[in-house]
């Protein structure tokens, strides 16, 4: 096992890159310049501590079943890539394949999920439409009625569906940079871009300024304030995220069980806790506040699904904040603005997305070209009637 | 305690009565008869980090559309009409 604290170093006047944002998409990025493209004059700032935004927040779920051609082949390279990612960074991350279960408790959604199987299969996706009965069968925990209040129809099933630790993501990468020469500075805040010509020279931060050959913005839900300090406005509401966990239980759930009628999913962690989340807060907001009312709907759903959870007790409540796309995909890639780039769009989905990211984005950073697979998640989309629906598909993790 | 809303018809209200219909554009509603800023008025947002201009829907009350200010961080509301 590396050792996995950072390493303190001096902050130079300049770099080849600076990566503003030490969550999971800033530290991945970094790690594959240095580690494909050779760049190794790369710094990551980050203004809190790495992982502390949605990188160290979410639900942990990594999959592939998602609706349109560009997503499901963007996903499953990022599936693909975290399925080696513990061998390839020499860090521990406890994957584990669960198989992950889309319920539809209606009409619609039943059509839904079997859509969502057919595209998956026709992508080389592993995703099979399952019966009710079949439902059963791979969950005897479920109360196919729901409560009886929305029995279970069926489900779209992915067996490959995996949770893994997301601390140990970020962790994993950050040191793996570090080895490969890349300096992680933690507590500097970016505080503006300096443009001249319109071209990114370089940012200000709370420690001076820092130049910089190209620079890459991926803070998450922040991504609008350091875009207005390029003078750019995105497509991108910033909603928070609620999640609970119960104290732990003796092991009882092998599967993760998502629901797109209820609008939750529940998986249970390596320490038995059953981890529950659910849909965004309905109307924008940058705090990290949870709330009762999230907290007592979320938790009557998971009972309607799991009776023997009303018996369970809460033990912890979290909140982080997504930025979230009109159309639930991707915003990432070129700005109006020479040597600036922006990986944002990663809403309540993009944990899974890390890996895929980090690779193409260290790519575009490294040639000035973007890479096929990105392109579909351009920045101006929207104004060329180019959307990546997804809204089915990205659920709520 | 739950996030509630002085609707000028029906008094405070849980904030669960209404639909927000997100950020007021920097023009108003109207179109705007240029495409470019028509763009940007459909699709990009402010996404105010602090005192936000909004509108929401009072569906389960008066069914009218009320403006505010709320603040993006507080939840304070103000400015409402
Ligand atoms: C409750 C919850 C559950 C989720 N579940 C899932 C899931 O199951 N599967 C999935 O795929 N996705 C999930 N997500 C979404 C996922 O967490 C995010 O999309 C992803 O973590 C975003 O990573 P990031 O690196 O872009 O941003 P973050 O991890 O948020 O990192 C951004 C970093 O930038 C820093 N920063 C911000 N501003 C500045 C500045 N000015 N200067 C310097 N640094 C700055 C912040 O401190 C932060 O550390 C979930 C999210 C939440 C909140
Ligand atoms: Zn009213």
């Amino acid at each position: 096992m590396p050792k996995v604290h950072l390493r303190s170093h001096t902050l130079e006047p300049s770099y080849d890159v600076v990566i503003i944002g030490g969550g999971g998409h800033g530290l991945a990025t970094a790690y594959y310049l240095a580690k494909e493209f050779g760049v190794r004059r790369v710094v990551v700032l980050e203004r809190a501590y790495i992982g502390s935004g949605g990188t160290g927040r979410n639900t942990t779920v990594l999959r592939a079943n998602y609706k349109t051609p560009e997503t499901i082949r963007f996903y499953k390279k990022s599936f693909d890539l975290y399925a080696t990612l513990a061998q390839d960074l020499d860090y521990n991350m406890l994957r584990s394949e669960r198989g992950l279960l889309w319920l539809a408790h209606s009409e619609p959604q039943l059509r839904n999920q079997r859509e969502r199987a057919l595209q998956n299969q026709h992508f080389g996706v592993n995703t099979v439409f399952l019966g009710a009965e079949q439902v059963h069968e791979v969950c005897p925990q479920l109360d196919m009625t729901a409560g009886s209040k929305r029995p279970i129809l069926g489900a779209a099933y992915h067996p490959p569906g995996a949770i893994i630790r997301h601390d140990a993501v970020a962790w994993g990468y950050a040191a793996a940079a570090e080895r490969l020469g890349v300096q992680i500075h933690q507590g500097v805040e970016v505080t503006g871009l300096r443009i001249e010509g319109a071209r990114c020279l370089g940012v200000e931060t709370n420690r001076g300024f820092i130049g910089a050959g190209a620079v890459l913005s991926a803070v998450g839900g922040y991504v609008t304030q350091i875009a207005e300090m390029a003078r750019i406005r995105l497509p991108i509401v910033t909603h928070p995220l609620q999640a609970f966990v119960t104290e732990a239980y003796k092991p009882v759930l092998d599967r993760i069980v998502a629901s797109a009628d209820l609008h939750i999913y529940i998986s249970q962690s390596a320490r038995g806790e059953l981890l529950v989340g659910a849909e965004i807060d309905p109307y924008s907001s940058y705090a990290t506040r949870s709330t009762f009312p999230f907290l007592a709907s979320c938790a009557s759903r998971a009972i309607d699904l799991f009776p023997f959870m009303a018996r369970l007790r809460i033990l912890r409540q979290w909140t982080g904040v997504c930025d979230m796309t009109p159309d639930y995909s991707p915003l990432m890639g070129l700005t109006a603005v020479d040597r600036f780039c922006i990986s944002s769009g990663w809403g309540t989905w993009g944990f899974k997305a890390i890996p895929a990211s980090g690779i193409l984005m260290a790519e575009l950073l490294a040639s000035g070209k973007v890479p096929p697979l990105m392109a579909p998640f351009a920045l101006d989309r929207f104004r060329w009637d180019r959307a990546v629906p997804e809204r089915a598909s990205a659920g709520t993790h | 305690m739950a996030l509630m809303f002085p609707c000028p018809q029906c008094g405070s209200r849980p904030f669960t009565e209404f639909w927000c219909g997100g950020e007021l554009p920097d023009g108003g509603h109207g179109a705007a008869g240029d495409i470019e800023a028509d763009y940007a008025r459909v699709w990009l947002k402010r996404n105010v980090c602090g005192d936000q201009p909004e509108r929401w829907f009072h569906h389960a009350g008066c069914r009218r559309w009320i403006s505010l200010t709320r603040h993006t961080v507080t939840n304070l509301i103000h400015d409402v009409v």
